[in-house]
């Protein structure tokens, strides 16, 4: 789905991508690493919210900077680390995207497929609880239907208890056939909770040990 | 036509002894502003000074081809200083000359045209400065705000572009917010004029002797015709201000995007 090559990127004037060279799958994957390993860098260089220092993206065989990068983002939706909900209601977030490209959005049933009870449509976004809001966050990427969901860390905000709702709420989707996600985490028991695969970053490279994608036990 | 006053250097002069009070308060309080308090009195006086004699030399030669050309000294030194206060903006340069040229002529351009201001130098010369100093605060003030904006939305914005925002939908917001606050002063300083303050062509009339009813009418002419041109150079210099906090590809560019 993704093929990376040679990827070097920085961030803050240092370098922490180097030559990184990876493909993902279709399917869960998790990208796993400790903090600064470069991890949400990568994620961001997938819907070209950055571009690399060198090296190429390609999805579905095409290199991302060729690809309509507006259409490109719609098809792989980014939920954030930190919620950061638009002003308005839960029902206008949801179809904040959507609407971008002229289309509608099935808020109930977004809302619902993000484990938010659609009763909530009308509630003040910024009044949610963190983890609400972070439900909100996969709602309204979910609102665009993509192929790719990146979730950076999306529990790393939450308490335990809202982790394990955000949690479940994720192994749902990752049953679901035809959206496949890439989940940042240093958490290697969310990585095996949550994918099928898992890519290791150490220090900007492929952990050692780790020079193909390894399939998690 | 105002009845002109003569002024002596002694009654300039006379006037330091206020500023000498500035001075006694700066150094009994220990704000240790002394030292710019004499720059601003030197500046003041050496800079009105030359200006009053260019001003002398082009009413004089009656040309407006040497109007035109103070007029462009104006913008580039105007663009310069609110290019140095909006400093947290990238490439802000262009867009605050910009603002401040088309804020100029545009204004100049309605006031002529209606027939309010006859075509001299006269009249162009103090106009054209008044519009092109009052677009430059402007400028300074909506191009900081939304660099502020930019800075403490961040998250918001990229988040926004995930979805597959433009910049310019992802901004949209902030940069309306910025407008606001470049048009907000002056809105508020001429609901106030008046009442709290006296506006300074009205009380540079009054001194010089000048009918009450004229000097207010005056004052109203240049304070609506301000709130044109301090939209105007709101409007364009937060509209293409924006762009230097993005890339072509629709991202925000570093060191913002840092700052998530």
């Amino acid at each position: 789905m993704f093929e990376l090559e040679r990827l070097s990127a920085s961030r803050g004037g240092e370098l922490v991508l180097h030559e990184l060279t990876a493909t993902i799958e279709p399917g869960a994957t998790a990208v796993l690493g400790p903090s600064g390993s470069g991890k949400s860098t990568l994620l961001r260089l997938l819907n070209r919210l950055a571009d690399p220092d060198s090296g190429t993206v390609r999805f579905h065989g095409r290199d991302v900077r060729e690809l309509d990068v507006l259409d490109l983002r719609r098809r792989v939706g980014l939920v954030p680390q930190l919620p950061a909900p638009l002003p308005g209601t839960v029902a206008e977030n949801v179809r904040a995207g959507p609407a971008l490209c002229g289309r509608e959005a099935d808020v109930a049933r977004t809302l619902e497929l993000a484990g938010l009870d659609p009763a909530y449509a009308e509630r003040d976004s910024e009044r949610l609880s963190v983890g609400e809001q972070q439900r909100l966050m996969l709602a309204r990427a979910l609102a665009l239907e993509p192929d790719v969901l990146l979730l950076d860390e999306p529990t790393s905000a939450l308490d335990e208890a809202a982790r394990d709702g955000v949690e479940r709420t994720i192994r749902g989707l990752v049953e679901r056939p035809g959206t496949s996600t890439v989940l940042v985490t240093h958490d290697r028991a969310q990585a095996r909770r949550l994918s099928q695969r898992t890519i290791e970053l150490r220090a900007g490279r492929l952990a050692v040990g780790a020079a193909e994608p390894v399939a998690s036990p | 036509m105002t009845p002109s006053i003569d002024i002596t250097i002694g009654e300039v002069a006379a006037t330091l002894v206020l500023v000498a009070v500035a001075a006694a308060v700066s150094l009994y309080r220990r704000t240790e502003l002394e030292g710019d308090l004499g720059l601003a009195v030197v500046r003041s006086f050496l800079q009105l000074t030359a200006i009053g004699f260019v001003i002398q030399a082009i009413f004089d030669s009656d040309s407006l081809w040497l109007v035109a050309a103070l007029l462009g000294v104006m913008v580039a030194f105007g663009t310069f200083t609110a290019r140095r206060r909006a400093r947290a903006v990238p490439a802000a340069a262009l867009p605050i000359a910009l603002a401040l040229s088309v804020a100029a002529s545009v204004t100049l351009g309605l006031v002529l045209a209606l027939g309010v201001f006859q075509p001299e130098p006269q009249f162009i010369v103090p106009v054209g400065g008044m519009v092109i100093g009052n677009a430059m605060t402007t400028s300074a003030v909506a191009l900081n705000r939304l660099a502020d904006e930019v800075r403490s939305h961040a998250r918001q914005l990229e988040a926004t572009l995930a979805l597959g925002a433009t910049a310019r939908q992802a901004a949209h917001g902030l940069v309306t917010r910025s407008l606001r606050s470049g048009m907000i002063p002056l809105i508020d300083s001429t609901k106030t004029a008046g009442i709290v303050f006296f506006p300074g062509t009205m009380v540079g009339m009054l001194l010089a002797g000048a009918e009450p009813t004229d000097a207010v009418r005056l004052q109203i002419i240049l304070l609506w015709s301000l709130l044109g041109s301090v939209a105007l150079s709101a409007v364009l210099a937060t509209g293409l201000g924006y762009r230097s906090f993005f890339t072509r590809a629709q991202q925000l560019r570093e060191p913002i995007a840092e700052a998530r």
